[in-house]
């Protein structure tokens, strides 16, 4: 450590002798860096927005159902707690919201077609919350209470049921004795969502209304809770499991969907990778300015060793400098990528591409998400893998024989 | 006890097809507070017997003796650790660490031994009023003739006080007043100091300030003389 300033003086000056190539270094690891964290910035974006879309689509990041509902998630495995106890017991349990509803298959008839979809019983104003649906945007209105006999389905499913607002439909599902229970809705509302699959495959009713077609009391087959982030529902999680008895089976949204939990490991992954690789291109460049900075000092180098400095000074001399030049580059990427993604980050309009994009679950605006986390992996990533770059250079100038290096001509 | 001891030392060094004994048998013993002048024409082995004295290279056989200390069989970092503490050196060329000022390659020995900033600073700041570089302290050596870049190389190699300096062809790029002056430095360093000297040169003006003058042709020393300073 007593080394260290004197050692630190001599690698930045040393750097700074030939300022032509350090500046080029330094450039080449400030876009390399900035690279690194623009683009994964720009696909968490779209991977946020996806998962962020899906969750909602599910929606609630903390779900509970009857242990056999996944399975089967017909009535016969509903929840068989009372709409009212499960107020006593999470209305004052000071959760980010939380909602109870029937979520059943059923399928869809008006007089021209028939489709199969997810029957919704909701209670609109609880729901609001989770966000899966601009109340405002319907076309018509929403649903105004869990008393609300009407239906609310999406423009896409209307189109191929060819009703419209004010038609009647008809739902059909089974109740908890697998009889055939059905009735007739007036459509109110259509809805449209960015959610590939979503317009098409969801309907919603009132909660009592849709209890009371199957028949089921006050019961309900889903219980769902919104967490602080999709990110960090563990809280979340440990209070719902804590709140309830064993008997019911609580998921973290991922473990629902799982294809969008896994697409967040794949993201991580990927975001790994594509920092590896952007520095792996650099590390040739660091590597050959610290053989050229080696090369070119071999007596200065020698004259050191001669006049007492220790081989493992001259090792640490060199990574030094390697350190100080990925700090520089270092801090001017990180500053870079950041002044370019703020500018961004109310979204950039990919609609030129929009429609491939949609086949991967995006929408047409992709919103830039800069992580610290992100930042910090990128900065690692490269001090890391930098040091290790330049052990071979400093490893091969420790190693020179003083007077050997000292008489080295040219 | 001797400062410097050599015994029977052989060194061989490969060039093309051909064997050359830069060393051959060569046994000295120098006296603390002695003022040696090593002379050799070019090959002659002066820089090699130099270069195993302060332990930069190894001799094939013999022994090499620093105080009481034997260094021909020491560790690199053992090596380097008696050269920081005991040894100055004076190199023909290429003596300064160029991105240094001339205060900062003074101290430069100094910072590698630990001596604390404030005394680092006395004691160059001194030195170089001493060699007669005052006012020149914050020059690059780019910035300095040959000869201030000489008398910062031998300020840096005698700040410290060792006991021992080393100086190969010390005024090789000098004219001959700055030889003079850099002659009459180490002359007052020997006499004030009792620092011993070992200078392998071929200019007979520095050898005319030697108390000993040892010469060698072809790895072997020809001649021994004690002789008056100039």
């Amino acid at each position: 450590m007593r080394m260290l300033p004197v050692l630190t003086r001599l690698a930045w000056r040393y750097l700074w002798r030939n300022h032509r190539r350090t500046i080029i270094m330094v450039s080449a690891i400030s876009i390399g860096v900035w690279a690194m964290i623009f683009m994964t910035a720009l696909s968490r974006g779209m991977v946020d927005q996806m998962i962020e879309d899906g969750v909602s689509a599910l929606p609630g990041h903390v779900q509970v159902h009857n242990k056999q509902f996944l399975d089967d998630p017909s009535v016969s495995n509903r929840i068989l707690i009372s709409d009212a106890e499960l107020s006593r017991t999470f209305d004052s349990a000071d959760f980010k919201a939380w909602a109870s509803r029937v979520k059943v298959p059923a399928v869809i008839s008006s007089e021209y077609e028939s489709r199969g979809v997810t029957l919704l019983g909701i209670d609109p104003v609880a729901e609001r919350a989770f966000g899966y649906l601009s109340y405002d945007e319907v076309e018509g209105r929403f649903l105004e209470g869990v008393d609300d006999n009407s239906i609310v389905i999406g423009r896409k499913l209307a189109d191929k049921l060819e009703t419209n607002v004010g038609k009647r439909v008809v739902l059909m599902s089974q109740d908890p004795e697998n009889e055939i229970a059905d009735r007739g809705f007036r459509v109110v509302g259509l809805f449209n969502s960015d959610v590939p699959g979503y317009e098409d495959g969801n309907v919603f009713v009132g909660k009592k209304a849709a209890q009371k077609m199957l028949r089921i009391g006050d019961t309900t087959t889903e219980l769902v809770f919104l967490g602080d982030s999709y990110r960090n529902v563990e809280p979340t999680y440990d209070r719902v499991v804590a709140s309830i008895d064993g008997t019911l089976d609580v998921k973290r949204w991922y473990e629902v969907a799982t294809y969008l939990g896994s697409l967040l490991k794949v993201m991580d992954g990927f975001v790994m990778i594509w920092m590896i690789v952007i520095f792996l291109a650099l590390s040739f460049g660091l590597v050959n300015t610290l053989v050229m900075a080696v090369f070119e000092r071999v007596r200065e180098i020698g004259l050191m060793l001669a006049l007492g400095m220790k081989p493992s000074h001259i090792l640490g001399q060199i990574i030094i400098e390697s350190m100080l030049l990925l700090s520089v580059g270092l801090a001017i990427g990180n500053v870079l990528s950041w002044a370019t993604i703020q500018p961004l980050r109310g979204g950039i309009d990919i609609s030129i591409v929009a429609q491939g994009m949609e086949m991967m679950g995006a929408a047409s605006v992709l919103y830039p998400r800069l992580y610290v986390s992100d930042m910090i992996l990128a900065n690692v990533i490269v001090l890391s893998l930098g040091f290790l770059a330049s052990l071979s250079p400093a490893w091969r100038a420790s190693r020179y024989e003083p007077v050997e290096a000292i008489t080295k001509v040219g | 006890m001797a400062a410097v001891r050599c015994v029977d030392l052989c060194k061989t060094y490969r060039q093309g097809d051909q064997d050359i004994k830069a060393l051959d048998h060569v046994s000295i013993e120098i006296e603390p507070g002695g003022f040696v002048c090593l002379s050799a024409p070019s090959g002659g082995g002066k820089t090699t017997l130099l270069n195993a004295i302060g332990g930069l290279d190894m001799p094939d056989s013999g022994e090499v003796w620093v105080a009481d200390r034997r260094i021909d069989q020491l560790s690199k970092g053992a090596l380097a650790e008696l050269r920081l503490s005991s040894i100055g050196f004076v190199f023909q060329a290429y003596n300064l660490i160029p991105v240094l000022t001339a205060r900062e390659n003074i101290e430069f020995v100094m910072q590698v031994q630990g001596v604390p900033a404030a005394e680092r600073a006395k004691k160059s700041m001194a030195i170089l009023e001493e060699v007669g570089l005052k006012g020149l302290e914050d020059r690059r050596p780019a910035e300095m003739s040959g000869g201030q870049q000489q008398r910062v190389a031998v300020a840096r190699a005698i700040v410290s006080r060792p006991a021992l300096v080393l100086a190969d062809e010390p005024t090789a790029n000098l004219d001959s007043k700055t030889s003079d002056e850099l002659m009459t430095l180490f002359t007052e360093l020997n006499e004030h100091h009792n620092t011993t000297f070992v200078i392998a040169t071929h200019d007979q003006r520095v050898m005319g300030y030697a108390k000993r003058l040892i010469r060698m042709l072809d790895g072997r020393i020809v001649d021994d003389i004690e002789q008056h300073a100039a």
